[in-house]
Order: C-alpha cells, then structure tokens, then sequence
C-alpha cells in the first residue's frame, strides 16, 4: 500500500504531475472523441442524403456531390 | 504527389492507414506512459516534477509543428488552389489549438513546483500564448464566412502572416532572458538529456504525433463529407 501511495504522491510534486496528465488526457480524448462523432454524424447524413438522391432519379449520371472524377 | 491529393483516392487509402496509425499511437503511449510514469529516475535538482516534461515538451513541439503544417497547408492551398489542402489546414487546427493548450497548462504546472510561479510574462510564454490565440483566431474566421471556400482563404492568409510567431517562439529563448530553459534536444551536438529520459520522451513525441495523423485524418475525412453534404444539399435546393 505504501508503494501506492508514494506513486501517487511523488514526493509532494503528485498534486502538480497528476493533474498535467489529467489536462493532457482530457484534451487528447475529448478532441478524439468529438472528431469521431461529427464524422459519424457527417457520414450518416451524406448516406441519407445519396440515398434520397438515388431513389428520385435512380439513373443520374455524373457527379453531384463536389468533386467531379479527378478531385478538383 | 496531385495524385495523392485526390479526395476519394484520400478516403481509400486513409481508410486502410487508419488502424494501423491508431494501434501504433496507442502502443507508444502505453510504452511512454510506462516509461514516463513508472520507471524513469527523478530529476537530481527538480525531483519528481520533471514528470511533466513527458507530456509539456512533446505537446510544446506539436504546438509547433502542427501550426507549420497549417501554414504549408494553406501556402499549398493559396498558390495551387487544391481543396484538400484547405481541409488539411482547417483539420489541422482544432488539434494545434489542443496541443496549445496542453503546452500552457502543463507549463503552469510545472513553473509553479520549479520556478515559483505559474506563469510569467516573458518571450517564450507570451508567445505561445499568442500562438493559442493564433489558433483560435484562424477556427474563428475559416467558421465566420458563408462560403466555406472564401472562409479557407481568409484562414489560409491568416496562416501564412502568423507563421511569424513560429521563429520567434523557437527562438525567444535565446534572444530574450526568460525563465523557461533553453533547448536540451534539438541542439547541436548531443541533447543534454540521459537516455533514461530521452527514451520516454521521444516516446510520448511519436505518441503526440501518431495521434496528430489519426485525429487529422479522422478531421479530413469529415471535412470531405461536410462538402459533398454541401454540394448535394445546393443540388437538392435547385430542384
């Protein structure tokens, strides 16, 4: 136990190491997981919305959805 | 390399790059968190709060190197006019203001055990603090206009003048007394740091960067989506 505790403790510098790391987790999670859900929610959308379009003109040729075959 | 910059060709082959980049950013943070946390020696002068170099030295760098990215990003975007430079550049951002962060509130936390206070106004400090601003600033802006095009332009200028701050935030160490020590790694010679530390410092470094390419690419990828909903969106309006 205190082997634990003196990991937690560090000396007295553990009340200024820990949190460094908990802002650094907090950050680098937070950031991942808010990327993740807006291109899931993105993603999602786009699917809706090509797939209303195919069911309207299920033989619509060329391509509507902002970059024409060589991404320009 | 216009080969590469292709959006669709971007989304296939990030789409293979993706776990890969994930696993081995997660598998260096493990390892430097090991390192860093359990079994590198404390410091001779600064005890056990030299901990805090592993995540404010790495976060620091990207700071750097991902405003340099945005630049180039945005230098790309201006002179060859390719969208997926500008969505390079406005991924790139939120991440950089991130890393920002992190540099200033680990610095704090650091100065306050090491130099007596939490923050000072001198060169170095001062001018990642206006480095974060930079960020906010240039978010702000791509966000502010209507036509998400005319909105990368503006953020693409804003870039390029800031990129200023860059040598000066590099080098305000040496130009200026401050109180934050110059460069131990990136100096001529060897870096004036044992391997006990360097290793889990270079560790958490390729940490900070794997993450940087997966959250970018995550970014990108939605950046894509978001122009094609656009697109699709006007086309619906038409008619």
């Amino acid at each position: 136990m205190d082997g634990i505790r003196a990991f937690f403790e560090m000396d007295g510098y553990g009340v200024y190491v820990w949190p460094a790391f908990a802002v650094t987790a907090i950050v680098l999670i937070g950031l991942a997981l808010a990327s993740l859900r807006t291109l899931r929610d993105n993603e999602e959308t786009l699917e809706s919305l090509q797939g209303q379009r195919r069911r309207r003109a299920p033989v619509a040729g060329g391509q509507a959805d902002g970059t024409d075959g060589d991404g320009r | 390399m216009h080969r590469f910059a292709n959006p669709n060709r971007f989304l296939r082959l990030t789409a293979r790059i993706l776990p890969w980049c994930a696993l081995a950013t997660a598998a260096a943070f493990i390892a430097g968190l090991y390192l860093a946390l359990g079994v590198s020696p404390p410091d001779y002068q600064q005890g056990e709060s030299v901990r805090i170099m592993y995540v404010h030295v790495p976060a620091a760098w990207m700071a750097l190197s991902v405003y340099s990215f945005m630049a180039a990003a945005s230098a790309v975007a201006l002179i060859w006019k390719h969208p997926l430079a500008d969505f390079a550049a406005k991924a790139a951002a939120p991440i950089g203001a991130g890393f920002t962060l992190i540099a200033l509130v680990t610095g704090a936390l650091w100065g306050q055990p090491s130099w007596g206070t939490w923050w000072v106004w001198d060169a170095r400090l001062t001018s990642v603090l206006v480095l974060f601003f930079l960020y906010l600033g240039y978010i702000a802006l791509v966000n502010a206009f209507d036509d998400p095009i005319r909105g990368a332009k503006a953020g693409a200028v804003l870039a390029l003048v800031g990129f200023v701050n860059i040598p000066i935030i590099k080098f305000s160490v040496d130009w200026w007394n401050t109180l934050h020590q110059p460069a131990s790694i990136t100096r001529i010679g060897a870096p004036a740091i044992h391997s006990s530390m360097l290793t889990p410092l270079v560790l958490m470094a390729l940490a900070f960067a794997g993450y940087f390419v997966c959250v970018l690419i995550l970014r990108v990828r939605n950046e894509i989506a978001g122009r094609k909903i656009r697109a699709l969106r006007l086309v619906q309006a038409q008619g």
